[in-house]
């Protein structure tokens, strides 16, 4: 008999060229674009890469964590304390906050892997908070009042001198340039490493288990190992991007880095409303948000209701999100996993 | 030689006994059904191969190797598969990757080198008409069909199947059996728990009846059936 596996799809491979365009495009960007739209990039690039965490997370892997912001603050607050401690430059520490994030991860995982379902959700939340109240307590990083980068610090950011001379700007505007390429190579990082294992056999597994854990088992996939891998590498990326998204902010405070609102909430509202368990969801969902918010953030406490309702009535109506809707209708993939067996008809009948 | 070898398991949740001192041998090559009335310990006495719940005492040993203690990842490794009596597809994946799942986990290789296993058995199994749906859109007959093909895909040794001809109907029935059968051909050892006597004993050279945890009988199934005891316990016929 004959076949073949498919991954790719028309649409995909159309994708993949237009992915090899836009990026070197995004590289060059801010020679052209203004300091608000690369402000506004940055933005959807680090939120769009905590949206692909989570939702390798919940979507693939079945791990509904409401206790992300545990990862976004510790890795912020690292990086903060190695470069007032330690004397680091701010871009190496964003390294420094991934890994106390990673470190972080293990008792977390401990703990809350020996609850299932609601409670491994209302479990995370609890030890995201439980390290807020404990990084609070940190004197030297300004306890609850939290503190800035100092100022020798920002002065020379490494790299900052060389976009200065290269774009012959302030040294202000030339920060804003770096954190922009530097949250535009961790969202091109973080969205090929998780299409890159969603792809390997790894990628099955991980479905399996969200599917069926008993059965998973009874076929030889080890869930435990499946899932600390997926929490670990999740709490590596969030903690990079709350590391990232802090040297950019210069101040940090236990209230606003360890936020459930702005670093799961949101998060949240952005996977879903663009389609939980795709990639291409987070994407569009992160468009979508960053329009509401523009259109909306000015009304305070009815923008957190209206979002709230957005997210309620896709839930309902659209439950695979905005981007299941469209890939429903036109049947387009863009980063397409499914393996599909195409059986040549007939080759098996002359066998 | 004998493939599977179980001696005194025994298993109690709380004050119910569900396995009391087990003992029996399977040879290789061999299908042995496995009836009981409801509540025996059947599906218990799988988990308990299968290692997915633990043991209180005794020991099973596969190719003369005590498995016990070992993970029900290494088990299924080492060649013992298994259908659940409800199937448990995973319904988001796609038929073939079901096969696929089971082929690169329960085989250790990689993907490219199982796929040719897992197309043959999907055409042995009669799945080959839904290779690319989603296994939560299919009908209870596929599903069993998707069981079996699961199972066969970890190319097991010791093949466990767990009522998986009930629900259907006449047809169904018989068109599984055949596959089961031919399956049995290869070589493969089967133990095999049925409440649908006709399809377990068109299959089966060995019946053994369970009763409150215990074995009861173990045999010929033509002389078992006939046995007393077992048509009082089994068949609720006063003799």
């Amino acid at each position: 008999m004959s076949y073949v596996v498919k991954v790719q799809t028309s649409a995909s491979r159309m994708a993949a060229i237009g992915t090899a365009i836009l990026i070197p495009v995004a590289f060059i960007l801010p020679l052209f674009a203004s300091r608000s739209l690369l402000q506004d990039l940055f933005f959807i690039f680090t939120m769009l890469t905590l949206a692909q965490w989570w939702n390798l997370l919940a979507g693939y892997g079945g791990l509904v964590s409401v206790g992300q912001q545990a990862f976004v603050g510790m890795g912020a607050y690292a990086m903060f304390g190695t470069v007032i401690l330690l004397g680091w430059d701010p871009v190496p520490s964003i390294l420094a906050g991934g890994i106390v994030a990673l470190l972080l991860a293990l008792p977390t995982a401990f703990f809350a892997f020996r609850l299932q379902g609601a409670y491994f959700a209302i479990g995370t939340w609890v030890i995201a908070e439980i390290t807020r109240l404990t990084v609070a307590q940190w004197k030297q990083l300004g306890g609850g009042t939290g503190t800035s980068l100092p100022r020798s610090a920002t002065r020379d950011i490494m790299f900052v001198d060389g976009i200065k001379a290269l774009f012959d700007t302030k040294t202000s505007v030339a920060r804003d340039i770096l954190a922009y390429w530097l949250a535009l190579i961790l969202v091109i990082l973080t969205i090929a490493a998780i299409y890159w294992l969603l792809r390997t056999r790894r990628g099955l597994a991980l479905a399996a288990v969200r599917d069926n854990l008993q059965a998973a088992r009874s076929v030889g996939v080890d869930p435990d190992k499946i899932k600390w891998l997926t929490f670990l590498a999740a709490a590596f990326g969030t903690g990079l991007t709350g590391a990232l998204i802090y040297m950019q902010k210069a101040r940090i405070s236990p209230d606003a880095a360890f936020s459930v609102v702005d670093w799961t909430a949101y998060v949240i509202f952005i996977v879903v409303i663009g389609g939980i368990g795709t990639i291409e969801g987070p994407i569009l969902g992160v468009i979508v948000f960053l329009l509401l918010q523009s259109l909306l953030a000015s009304y305070g406490t009815w923008y957190l209701i209206s979002l709230g309702l957005i997210g309620i009535i896709v839930m309902l109506f659209a439950p695979r999100g905005l981007w299941g809707l469209l890939s429903d209708r036109t049947g387009i993939e863009l980063f397409p996993v499914q393996r599909r067996l195409v059986m040549n008809k007939k080759l098996s009948k002359e066998k | 030689m004998s493939i599977l070898s179980i001696s005194k398991l025994c298993k109690s949740f709380g004050f119910l006994k569900v396995a009391d001192e087990i003992s029996f041998d399977v040879p290789a090559g061999q299908a042995l059904g496995i009836i009981g009335p409801n509540g025996a310990g059947k599906s218990t006495l799988f988990n308990l191969i299968t290692g997915n719940i633990s043991s209180d005492g005794g020991q099973i040993f596969f190719q003369n190797e005590d498995i016990t203690q070992v993970s029900p990842m290494k088990r299924t490794l080492s060649g013992i598969g298994r259908s659940f009596q409800i199937p448990q597809p995973f319904d988001k994946l796609t038929v073939f990757e079901n096969l696929l799942v089971a082929g690169t986990f329960g085989r250790n290789l990689d993907e490219a080198k199982t796929t040719d296993n897992c197309v043959e058995i999907l055409q042995e199994t009669g799945l080959a008409k839904h290779v690319n749906l989603p296994a939560g859109q299919l009908s209870l007959l596929e599903r069993k069909r998707l069981e079996l093909a699961r199972a066969l895909a970890t190319n097991p040794e010791l093949l466990l199947l767990d009522e998986i001809a009930g629900g259907l109907t006449q047809g169904e029935c018989d068109s599984l059996v055949a596959t089961i059968k031919s399956i049995h051909e290869k070589g493969v050892t089967i133990i095999w728990i049925e409440h649908v006597l006709h399809a377990l004993t068109s299959v089966v050279e060995h019946l053994l009846v369970l009763d409150f945890g215990r074995v009861i009988a173990i045999g010929d199934p033509g002389e078992i059936m006939k046995s007393k005891e077992v048509r009082e316990i089994y068949l609720g016929i006063e003799v």
